[in-house]
């Protein structure tokens, strides 16, 4: 293979570059895939950082994948077993909790016990929010089309959005219309009184965004929750089976019975780029592999302003992809444990004190636990990051993969993975070794109010800033979604105007990455669409 | 978990069959017994016994009550005397039915009002500018309905007085097993029947003194599943059986206006401003597209279907909940949503949606039926509800 | 004596409708319930012998249409566009001033940042560009994204052509931008923090947002538009208060016909079924029309003034969920003596903004129901252009200060918490204009709940409800009402709670609006069809 010739070649074997990479084995190509690390998976890896305790480093659960990639890769063939997560528990400062679960009686009850009214409203939202997936569902499948450009095909792609948001009716259009320009926390106070309760919806609006639950543009995130259940992979909220490295490694594995080539620890250097044409690549050593078609799963900014010169690309275009924000705002603390947590609200005598459901704690700890006890705790994590600093108590996304799937670690032991925001790229002087750690405590400490025993279960921590997400995924200052999802990066923006289509200003150059649209989360959508771009063009 | 009544005691103790079901978030008996069969009977034969405390219960107090109560729902509350009760349907500002139950008027600013879905959020919404307090009294108030030819004498001995004054659709406070309840002359069997209202603390006082002056009359204690018969022979509707409501309604198609469920004698388009009112008055002028009506399967052409197979005809025991396609010739006219076999009558019965054309009552239309596991026809007549009317309802 | 139209409130809008509807022959009766006109916008006694804008000490525009109908002028109406637009007060006296000429602010830049004095003019033209387009659709009736009649069509089709004049790249550019931060919009362009502080200002104005929160940007361009090209920053004043612009409209409605009641505050607007009767007054007097035009804010008309029954439920909850949460406070100080800084930049909107993360930093604390610890001010002396406002030698200083929240988080707005907060202005002021303090001679503080008390303000709102992406054009105040015409027959709302979210503008658009529909229904808003099978 080696200064060989293929059909294309794609950097990174991140989920999208995979899902590209085997769309085109598919379809005939012979593709070699290039992957700088050691393993498959970008950021959807599982690693067995400390021995015996498997980590879903980064990527946690998966959620959005697209069904029709699970179905035409076969990807349950190939290892794709996405087991439920069902619940979320949420501690509130004064001891009491909310909890949302599978089934829909216990969780009218439990917010019931809360509010009568937003008992009643949560269900109501929960029809909106299905009539809001329905209607963005076709966006998010669809190219996206090009505003400026009068031709025909543009025009009938634009009349055809233009069609089917007519066709949602007044009060829909309406409805999607403040869900895409409002702030979660504005958009929940329309519906719901219980703090908490916005506090935990809101938090999941704020995943992956440097944007507080105030701030407008927050509210669409809220319906991710509701995606998966419309597109025909219900229940497809939860975690891969050995954790989210299984994901990639089922991708993997299609895309290699397909044909394709993955080549591992095989850094890309540059894209060759002959008479503004794209003919191959150069890995760091020099060796050289040459294709017509090259394909970028990496983030724009590492795509375009790392792997290809400057003068290759138009200066607005540059320009564009320079101000493309990538800010990343999360970071991750993953724990081996010698027990399970149990959290000081959910034990009996303070469930009872409550007046709340008594739970099994096997029960609750398969599930979510989220710490954003209220709104103003989310809002003040957030004004903590704005100022340039980690949050010194940061919203957290906790579960327990082992829960649900013991063989993540030794018997009777357990791993615990911890999404925590904000955590700025750009924390004022810097990240460093000492920084870390105290973000790492910071963490701890937060969850430790809710869960005493905490500290003495763990047996190892892994502490994850932006700037060790950047140094070990390659995600330009960690950001997560390889470029922020805000209105103004989404659809014919994302990444840059006039190149949302997965083409590049280079002849043959192309982006598959979570930074084009429709982006975000281990959905896999642009890594389809794209290799349907290039086929498209190039059969 | 599920939340059990205030009779869950005495219902738990009952139950032979271990045939729960869910009912808005309770536990709720299908039937105690192994069959519900003696159950159904009772309804027709003695009394049955339902503990029907999962219904949503609201108090609304207050010198706007009427007038909030008004606009919310379509008939006329106004007219509603103190001690009267109303069923009646309300919309949405579509005028599409959003839910129905019973509306009770204890006096002139005070109501209770029944519903199948919560509608607690609803209420607050259209109360905005109104003096009135709305108590979502679902858990705190416990129900028990008592319904069959001979419920009246088990009442009046339990209360120790003539019930006869109590009137179809009227209410009275009374005292059972020493707590005051109210009574009213309700039911969802269309039979002589009575609901009786408590405070869920003092419930089973209630239960166990009906049960003890029931005992010489054959009071019977029953399920849902004798209950869905009774209330199908009697053409009454239920809530995400035969119909969708508009608040949960996910397409154009799943919504229902009164007139289409053969609710248009509740609409008052004559009152004040009321949800949908505008909607419903130019409904009522065209006339509805769609009419919920009584079907009638002809027994001998089902028999003659089973025949073909080399089988006798067989029926479920319990009533059925799924939909089943209606059609006149090669054209399906409409859908049947709930069907079952009448005991009493003898009689395969359903309750179906018909578009207008088709729902006259006497027309052949062909209902679909599955006769080892291959899909057939059989006729069917249009039947104006309900298939059974007994005198003593309302005598 | 009848009347074809009643307008409820002697504001801007209300005034400006009245002489609209007056000329176009309809007899009008404006009933204001203050003994002064203005509302928001009028010049008020302040202490006693001194007078002063009231409440707000600047518009920003007036329709070039409303001005030719009514036969007004710039001039007529007490106007005048104060150069400097703006001028930042920053720490140790220095000062960065924005100039109407974009090429004077771009030498005055140059001592700042080269960079920034080189991107200025683009920056200007870039803002004039996207307000001229947010004009193009604030002359029109609020655009109908579903439209399918043929009149709708041809609107939006002038729309696009407009919209196609901006080119490809400037479509983008608007869709890009609008939703931005206005943080985001500036450290693109920017570098000198004073510099931003003071643009990024105009993004949060009367607004409980920050700089660094999405759409602060449509806000920055929403108060360009009919500005001069590249006058960042500049308002409109009047000469005598702003109570001067009013008076001048209320004369030119008069001129027309109409007759103007003060002192006659209505209680109740009479509906019925078939639409709007009349108004009840206060004192028990009725009025009746069967058309009303509500100047006031679309929740005070519609869950203030109707029986609830005639409003379903559904728009009454929209109605109550709109954004008011009023933003600022307002200080009128009465001064012995100018401040120390040049009359000439005294004569420009004088900004305490000095960068971003103090503006953002203000905000936080809105957010959490505090008033702002070092709050963002924006400040107007008024007797520098009409000295006869305050006697001689006298001056009095218009200050709106940000953020005061409309809810105190664990109080109530009291006497105590009026006082620290007009010694939090003079204090802020005192530390970037020297010897200030000492020229303070009176002050009069107005809290947000003060504004609603006596202005009718829902929530202190200066702008009747939020100027945010999900509350402006066909969502203002809510769908379905965003053309004026309520479900009520008769019933028109109008003023800045509605489109395109500026007092004279809206006045505009519902006078024509009114005069189109000539009183028949106007249509209601369109629900999800009824099937025709199922």
């Amino acid at each position: 293979m080696r200064n060989g010739k293929v059909d294309a070649i794609v950097i990174g074997a991140g989920h999208n570059g995979l899902i590209c990479a085997a769309y085109l084995a598919r379809a005939g190509k012979k593709v070699l895939v290039l992957e700088r690390r050691h393993l498959v998976g970008g950021a959807a890896v599982t690693e067995e950082i400390v021995p015996g305790f498997k980590f879903s480093e980064f990527s946690y659960v998966v959620s959005l994948l697209r069904p029709e990639i699970i179905r035409e890769l076969d990807l349950p063939g190939h290892g794709l077993q996405i087991l439920p997560l069902e619940s979320t528990v949420t501690p509130m400062l004064d001891g009491n909790y909310l909890a949302a679960w599978g089934d829909h009686d216990e969780t009218r009850r439990e917010l019931y016990r809360h509010s009568p009214l937003d008992a009643d409203a949560y269900d109501e939202f929960g029809i909106l929010m299905h009539h809001m997936a329905h209607a963005v569902k076709p966006i998010i499948g669809m190219m996206p089309p090009d505003p400026t450009s009068l031709s025909p095909r543009e025009l009938l792609s634009l009349g055809k959005l233009g069609g089917h948001m007519r066709s949602l009716g007044a009060r829909k259009f309406y409805a999607l219309h403040k869900l895409m320009t409002m702030s979660s926390a504005d958009y929940l106070d329309e519906w719901f009184e219980t703090d908490v309760l916005k506090a935990t919806k809101s938090a999941s609006g704020i995943i992956g965004t440097f944007m507080g639950p105030r701030s407008p543009g927050s509210a669409y995130v809220l319906l991710h929750h509701y995606m998966g259940e419309i597109d025909g992979a219900f229940r497809a909220w939860g975690f891969q089976k050995g954790g989210t490295g299984g994901v990639s490694d089922a991708i993997a594995g299609a895309a290699k019975r397909l044909g394709a080539e993955i080549k591992l620890e095989a850094p890309v250097g540059r894209v060759i780029v002959k008479n503004g044409r794209a003919s191959g690549v150069a890995l760091e050593n020099g060796d050289e592999y040459h294709a017509d078609i090259v394909v970028s799963g990496l983030d724009p900014k590492r795509t375009f302003l790392k792997l290809v010169e400057e003068r290759e690309l138009p200066g607005d275009f540059v320009a564009n992809i320079k101000r493309f924000k990538t800010r990343g705002s999360s970071g991750k603390v993953n724990l081996a444990l010698s027990e399970l947590p149990r959290l000081t609200c959910m034990e009996p005598e303070n469930i009872a004190r409550w007046k709340g459901v008594p739970i099994p704690p096997e029960r609750y700890l398969r599930g979510a636990i989220s710490i954003s006890p209220t709104m103003d705790y989310v809002e003040r994590a957030y004004d903590d990051a704005k100022h340039g600093s980690f949050s010194k108590r940061p919203y957290m996304d906790v579960v327990i993969p082992s829960m649900i799937d013991p063989e993540m670690a030794p018997p009777g032991q357990h791993v615990m993975s911890i999404f925590c925001q904000y955590a700025p790229f750009a924390i004022e002087g810097g990240w460093d070794d000492a920084k870390r750690e105290a973000f790492g405590d910071a963490v701890i400490d937060a969850l430790a109010v809710h869960a005493p025993n905490i500290k003495s279960a763990i047996i190892a921590r892994q502490v994850l800033t932006p700037a060790d997400i950047e140094r070990i995924t390659g995600l330009t200052e960690g950001n997560i979604f390889q470029g922020e999802l805000a209105l103004d990066q989404l659809f014919f923006l994302r990444p840059a105007p006039g190149y949302a289509k997965y083409r590049t200003p280079v002849d043959g150059f192309y982006q598959c990455g979570s930074g084009t649209h429709p982006g975000g989360g281990i959905m896999g959508a642009s890594g389809r669409l794209a290799a349907l771009t290039i086929l498209g063009e190039r059969s | 978990m599920l939340k059990t009544t205030p009779f869950h005691p005495r219902t738990a103790a009952l139950m032979e069959a271990q045939q729960w079901r869910r009912w808005a978030g309770f536990l709720a008996a299908s039937a105690y017994e192994m069959s519900h069969e003696r159950e159904y009977h009772a309804i027709r034969n003695s009394a049955a016994l339902f503990d029907v405390s999962p219904l949503y219960k609201y108090h609304l107090r207050g010198r706007d009550a009427t007038r909030l109560l008004d606009r919310v729902v379509t008939r006329n509350v106004a007219k509603c005397q103190p001690c009267q009760v109303m069923y009646t349907p309300w919309c949405d500002p579509r005028g599409k039915v959003i839910d129905d139950g019973t509306l009770h008027r204890f006096g002139e600013d005070n109501y209770r009002l029944t519903s199948a879905d919560p509608n607690l959020r609803w209420l607050h919404q259209n109360a905005r500018g109104m003096q009135v307090e709305i108590e979502d009294a679902s858990e705190r108030v416990a129900s028990l309905s008592l319904q069959g030819p001979l419920s009246r004498s088990i009442l009046e001995h339990a209360v120790g007085r003539d019930l006869g004054a109590l009137k179809f659709f009227r209410l009275t406070n009374a005292t059972i097993g020493g707590v005051s309840v109210v009574i009213s002359r309700t039911g969802y069997t269309g039979d002589l029947g009575y609901e009786v209202w408590m405070d869920a603390s003092e419930a089973l006082p209630v239960w166990d003194a009906l049960v003890v002056h029931g005992k010489p009359y054959g009071i019977t204690p029953a399920g849902m599943l004798a209950l869905d018969i009774a209330r199908i022979e009697a053409g009454l509707i239920l809530l995400d059986v035969d119909y969708v409501s508009a608040r949960k309604a996910l397409i154009p198609g799943q919504l229902s206006s009164p007139f289409e469920l053969a609710l248009g004698w509740t609409v008052s388009i004559d009152k004040q401003p009321f949800n949908g009112k505008p909607a419903l008055a130019r409904e009522k002028a065209d006339g509805p597209s769609w009419s919920l009506m009584g079907l009638e399967i002809d027994w001998l052409t089902l028999e003659r279907l089973y025949e073909d197979m080399g089988l006798a005809p067989r029926v479920a025991a319990a009533a059925s909940r799924v939909s089943v396609p209606v059609y006149d010739g090669s054209k399906q006219v409409g859908y049947a949503t709930s069907s079952a076999w009448s005991p009493l009558l003898k009689r395969y019965i359903a309750l179906a949606h018909l578009e207008a054309s088709s729902a006259t009552p006497g027309k052949e239309l062909e209902f679909e039926i599955t006769v080892e596991h291959r899909r057939k026809r059989a006729t069917a007549r249009v039947r104006k509800l309900p298939f059974y009317d007994p005198a003593r309802k309302r005598s | 004596m009848t009347y074809d139209v009643i307008v409820v409130g002697g504001g801007l809008a209300g005034l400006t409708s009245a002489a609209l509807l007056a000329k176009a022959g309809r007899r009008v009766v404006v009933l204001e319930r203050r003994a002064v006109l203005g509302g928001l916008h009028s010049t008020d006694e302040v202490a006693p012998g001194v007078r002063g804008d009231a409440v707000a000490h600047d518009i920003g525009w007036i329709p070039s249409s409303v001005m030719k109908t009514l036969g007004l002028d710039e001039r007529a109406l007490a106007l005048l566009r104060p150069d400097p637009s703006a001028v930042s007060l920053l720490p140790g006296g220095k000062t960065l001033t924005l100039w109407t000429d974009p090429a004077r602010t771009a030498s005055e830049l140059q001592r700042h940042s080269p960079n920034d004095a080189r991107a200025w003019r683009g920056f200007g033209e870039r803002v004039a560009r996207l307000a001229g387009f947010l004009q193009a659709i604030y002359e029109g009736p609020a655009p109908e994204p579903l439209a399918s009649g043929a009149t709708e069509l041809l609107s939006m089709l002038g729309l696009g052509r407009k919209v196609r004049s901006l080119g490809g790249a400037g479509i983008i550019d608007l869709l890009r931008t609008l939703p931005m931060s206005v943080a985001d919009v500036l450290d693109e362009t920017f570098e000198h923090p004073a510099l931003k502080g003071l643009v990024a200002a105009s993004g949060v104005t009367r607004l409980v947002q920050g700089p660094k929160s999405g759409a602060t940007a449509f806000l920055l361009v929403h108060h360009h538009v009919g500005a001069p090209p590249g006058a960042i920053g500049a308002r409109l004043i009047a000469r005598g208060g702003l109570g001067a612009l009013a008076n001048a409209l209320a004369e030119s409605a008069r001129a027309a016909g109409a007759e103007i009641r003060t002192g006659s505050a209505v209680t109740q607007i009479v509906t019925t079924e078939d639409g709007v009767k009349g108004v009840v007054l206060a004192g028990g007097d009725e009025i009746a029309a069967s058309t009303l035009l509500s100047t006031l804010d679309p929740r005070r008309t519609l869950h203030g003034l109707i029986d609830p029954i005639y409003i379903d439920p559904e728009l009454s909850q929209a109605i109550g969920a709109v954004k008011y949460r009023g933003a600022c406070a307002k200080v009128n100080l009465v001064l012995d003596r100018l401040p120390a800084l040049s009359e000439e930049l005294l004569r420009g909107a004088l900004v305490v903004a000095p960068d971003m993360g103090y503006l953002e930093r203000a905000f936080d604390a809105a957010k959490y129901g505090a008033i702002s610890e070092r709050p963002y001010l924006e400040a107007r002396i008024p007797t520098l252009h009409d000295a006869s406002l305050a006697p001689a030698g006298r001056h009095v200083m218009s200050v709106l200060v940000q953020w005061v929240p409309y809810r105190l988080r664990g109080a109530s707005w009291d006497g105590a918490r009026r006082e620290a907060l007009g010694d939090l202005v003079v204090d802020t002021l005192g530390d970037v204009l020297p010897g200030f303090r000492e020229r303070v001679v009176a002050r009069q503080v107005l809290t947000p709940k003060d504004l609603e008390d006596r202005y009718g303000a829902t929530e202190g709102s200066l702008t009747h409800g939020e100027l945010t992406l999900d509350q402006v054009l066909f969502m203002r105040p809510v769908p379905g009402l965003s053309r004026h015409a309520t479900p009520i027959s008769g019933l028109y709302l109008a003023g800045p709670g509605t489109h395109p979210g500026s007092s004279i503008a809206s006045a505009a658009r519902a006078a024509a609006a009114m005069g189109a529909a000539k009183r028949r229904p106007f249509p209601r808003p369109r629900g999800d069809r009824v099937p025709l099978t199922r």
